[in-house]
């Protein structure tokens, strides 16, 4: 079982390698959606700073949302994605290597862009930590959340702006937790409860959303 | 040992199921108009008004069974969902995506006399306080399972795809309303509980829970109309659909 996740993991890794896009794109991005909401403030306006928790936030989960719309779409138009249910391996099981590469490879890289943003903003280092703290628990229930929802719209010709429908509501607890400890930090309250909330967040999504992931995809199939 | 009785296999047949709505139809408009009527005029014009809130606090006669249907909607809407993945039985798919919609419409109801209300008793239309967010991003998820269920050309799949958002939002239902309530919160504590007596008059408790009881028939007819047209169509060719029409 070890080895078939490890199996998705390295072809998806290997996808990603060969186009670089894929992985660029969220981080400029992200990087572009930050830059505007300054270019939008007064220079050196004194509310982006307290509104940067929420920009990053909203930010990093837009420019995840921006990619995983494809995440199945591919594996289901070449055929890739029959193959994977004809294996003798759980689905959930490859659903969830699947997701852990996009992890990898786009929340992982936006957790690491969000304190140079972050910094751009006016955080100070140790609202830094925390930003970077709750982006790494949050990034992982952000992209399980929207690859079940890539899931359940992977047959469609076109989705446009369904996904972030279906996305968006789902996740209003990360945000609201995520930007939340962001914010205490900012404001010299201690950060942990929000940071634990989030973890919980996380353990329930690597619970449940790999099994309704796995559903969705077996009812686009049949 | 039979767990689900006969009747109820029956009746998820559907053109068994198509009779007895049209049956049950007339009763069940009947019932709405009773409660209903009792609500509104016990509401509206018996019920003493509010010490503090004036002739204000009538609204919740719309708004609080509102904002309960809204609710309890998404909770028959998971239940039907629950059914449709487990038993695969086509009424429950009916039942699940003609409960989005109806659904949607408490809610907005819910929010928008809520937003009535708030202007003259908290001088503001909308605040993000815990429960009118919590509520808010319920109408979304009842919206994104619309949006789903009308993307997804082959009914079935729509349904299942639904379903599956409908649970996984139900899941979500209770974290929303507790994250946000840790995030802020303005709104007042419930009034009505099962638990201990309730901090209302009985004079204008009984037009409310009448008024709930009526909101709940609507929701029974207004889903029965729902399921049937939703059943006419998917089985249009069949024969009984042929006899029920003609």
């Amino acid at each position: 079982m070890t080895q078939a996740f490890m199996a998705v993991l390295a072809r998806e890794l290997r996808l990603a390698l060969r186009r670089r896009s894929e992985w660029a794109q969220p981080l400029v991005f992200y990087a572009v959606v930050a830059t505007l909401f300054a270019l939008g403030a007064a220079p050196n306006a004194p509310w982006l700073k307290v509104a940067a928790p929420s920009i990053l936030w909203v930010g990093a989960l837009l420019a995840a949302l921006l990619s995983l719309d494809r995440v199945f779409r591919g594996d289901h138009e070449d055929g890739t994605l029959e193959q994977l249910f004809l294996s003798p391996q759980p689905v959930s099981l490859l659903v969830a290597g699947k997701l852990f590469a996009q992890w990898l490879v786009i929340g992982l890289p936006l957790t690491l862009l969000a304190p140079v943003l972050g910094l751009g903003l006016g955080m100070e280092p140790n609202v830094i930590l925390v930003l970077m703290l709750s982006l790494l628990l949050g990034m992982p229930a952000l992209i399980l959340t929207a690859g079940f929802a890539s899931a359940l719209v992977v047959g469609l010709p076109r989705t446009g702006v369904l996904l972030p429908v279906l996305v968006l509501p789902l996740v209003s607890p990360a945000v609201v937790f995520g930007a939340g400890a962001v914010r205490a930090a900012q404001s010299g309250l201690p950060a942990e409860a929000p940071l634990y909330f989030l973890g919980a967040i996380l353990v329930l999504c690597l619970c449940g959303v790999p099994l309704a992931a796995a559903a969705a995809l077996k009812n686009a199939l049949d | 040992m039979n767990l689900i009785p006969d009747w109820l296999h029956r009746l998820a047949s559907p053109p068994t199921f198509y009779a007895f709505a049209t049956r049950a139809q007339p009763w069940l408009t009947g019932v709405t108009l009773l409660l209903l009527g009792y609500g509104l005029v016990g509401g509206l014009a018996l019920a003493p008004p509010d010490y503090q809130q004036g002739e204000g606090f009538r609204i919740i006669y719309v708004h609080v069974p509102a904002a309960w249907m809204s609710l309890f909607v998404y909770s028959v809407m998971a239940g039907a969902a629950a059914v449709a993945l487990i038993w695969r039985i086509k009424l429950a798919e009916c039942v699940l995506t003609s409960c989005a919609p109806i659904g949607a419409s408490f809610t907005a109801l819910a929010l928008v006399s809520g937003m009535l209300w708030g202007k003259p008793m908290w001088g503001t239309y909308w605040t993000w306080d815990a429960r009118l967010t919590s509520e808010l991003i319920l109408l979304f998820l009842y919206l994104g399972v619309t949006g789903l269920q009308q993307a997804i050309a082959d009914p079935r799949g729509a349904a299942r795809a639904c379903a599956l958002l409908a649970i996984v939002g139900f899941v979500n239902v209770p974290i929303v309303h507790y994250s946000v309530e840790w995030w802020n919160t303005l709104h007042q504590g419930p009034t009505i509980t099962k638990i201990g007596k309730p901090s209302i008059a009985a004079s204008m408790l009984w037009p409310l829970l009448s008024m709930a009881l009526g909101f709940t028939t609507f929701f029974v007819g207004a889903l029965f109309q729902r399921v049937q047209n939703e059943l006419l169509w998917r089985e249009r060719a069949n024969p009984w659909v042929k006899e029920a029409t003609a």
